[in-house]
């Protein structure tokens, strides 16, 4: 599987924020998108995502399942960690299991994976944002999706559970995964860098 | 088909919660039902004879008023990312939350209808032939109401615009309504017709609805 983008050109409030930009990833290869504040790198991923329209250029999956578009097979963490306040931990990511599609894994499991089995039956609402973010966590792993879009994937989490996170990513790496990850701190894996925005 | 149901679910057991559309609602319409008779006076007859177009302008305020967060609550926490990059059709996601809304919000209105009809002063098959046509209207508000929703999305406080953009669509469905209640309360039009052209407005805004609100979301990708 391998996931490029070729002479890829983003336009935002009518500001030009790149052109011209490549970029390749190969399965098992974790890809950093990294640059100053307002380079691009969240407008990458969405357009990856299929979030935003492209302006120029292509984006092309090969070996992927062709049934499916590249943004059904790619799990997007965003800023916005998509969980209800009014729900629990448990339902939200049950809810998210269910509709992504595919086949999903337990939940319960994926919350221990991130640690948050005490807070199962705990409105998202109560949680702090670490674990709300550990919670977005969770959701990569209740649907397996090959190409994992992150952004800012480790802000908010504390020394333990960015050890947790990147022993996951590690591990969907080893499974064939594709990780492309906005960041500015390190992820604790290893990453080649695509650097974006140097010129300004 | 488990992904839609697992969407209906879990947006009718978030406007159940606390905070959620579904009691604002019921208690938006209650409130202007309630405040007419006196602010009409204690004039039975002239309640008797407002008293569908009452329940009808009450039940179209009502369901605008919570219908402007139907898209902007999951565009706000990044759910609507997730739902255009899931494997279901956007047209039936859409579908999908409006059924949600008009569950969680539409049906308590038509239940609390008979309630309300008391208050105006109809006789019993009077209040049921109201029940009725809100019955099968309220699905085309809502219908309708998701496109103005999608369109509104990505504005602050967009739901002023919200009402302006969904008010022509719902002039139909409020004229042929409140017609086919008062046909059925004391004629001289027969009640068929205009609930037959109300049962069409749902009808067709039940497939045009999803769609028009699925193109207007994809368009205003931000």
């Amino acid at each position: 599987m391998r996931l490029s983008g070729r002479g890829l050109r983003c336009v935002r409030g009518g500001r030009e924020l790149f052109s011209g930009l490549d970029f390749d990833a190969a399965a098992g290869e974790a890809l950093a998108v990294v640059g100053p504040n307002g380079a691009g790198k969240t407008s990458l991923l969405r357009l990856i995502g299929g979030l935003l329209a492209l302006e120029a250029g292509s984006i092309a999956l090969d070996g992927g399942d062709a049934e499916l578009t590249l943004a059904e097979q790619a799990h997007y963490l965003g800023h916005r960690d998509a969980m209800k306040p009014a729900l629990t931990a448990m339902e939200n990511l049950a809810f998210w299991a269910e509709f992504l599609g595919g086949v999903p894994a337990d939940p319960a499991e994926c919350l221990a994976a991130v640690g948050l089995s005490h807070a199962a039956a705990l409105p998202a609402g109560f949680l702090s944002a670490g674990q709300r973010r550990r919670l977005s966590i969770a959701r990569l792993l209740a649907v397996r999706r090959p190409i994992w879009l992150l952004d800012e994937p480790t802000s908010a989490l504390d020394l333990a559970s960015q050890r947790i996170f990147a022993g996951l990513m590690t591990a969907h790496l080893g499974g064939g995964g594709m990780i492309i990850a906005a960041t500015h701190a390190p992820l604790g894996i290893v990453a080649r860098e695509l650097r974006i925005g140097d010129e300004s | 088909m488990t992904a839609l149901a697992a969407l209906i679910r879990r947006d009718i057991r978030i406007a159940l919660r606390v905070g959620g559309g579904a009691l604002i609602g019921v208690l938006f319409f209650l409130t202007v039902v309630v405040l007419m008779p006196f602010a009409l006076g204690p004039d039975l007859a002239l309640l008797a004879r407002l008293g569908p177009a009452i329940l009808w302008i009450g039940a179209l305020l009502a369901s605008l008023l919570t219908l402007d967060r139907l898209f902007t609550a999951d565009h706000d926490d990044g759910s609507l990312d997730l739902i255009l990059m899931s494997r279901t059709p956007l047209e039936l996601a859409c579908a999908a939350k409006a059924l949600a809304h008009w569950i969680a919000a539409g049906l308590p209105l038509i239940v609390a209808t008979p309630v309300l009809g008391l208050l105006l002063n109809l006789d019993g098959p009077s209040t049921l032939a109201v029940a009725l046509t809100l019955l099968a209207g309220t699905p085309a508000l809502t219908f309708t109401g998701m496109i103005g929703a999608a369109l509104a999305v990505t504005l602050q406080r967009g739901g002023l615009l919200l009402a302006v953009l969904v008010l022509p669509l719902s002039i139909p469905v409020l004229i042929f309504g409140v017609a086919a209640s008062n046909a059925a309360i004391d004629g001289p039009l027969s009640f068929g017709t205009p609930f037959s052209i109300l049962c069409a407005l749902s009808l067709a805004s039940l497939v045009i609805g999803p769609f028009a609100a699925a193109a207007s979301l994809r368009h205003g990708l931000d």
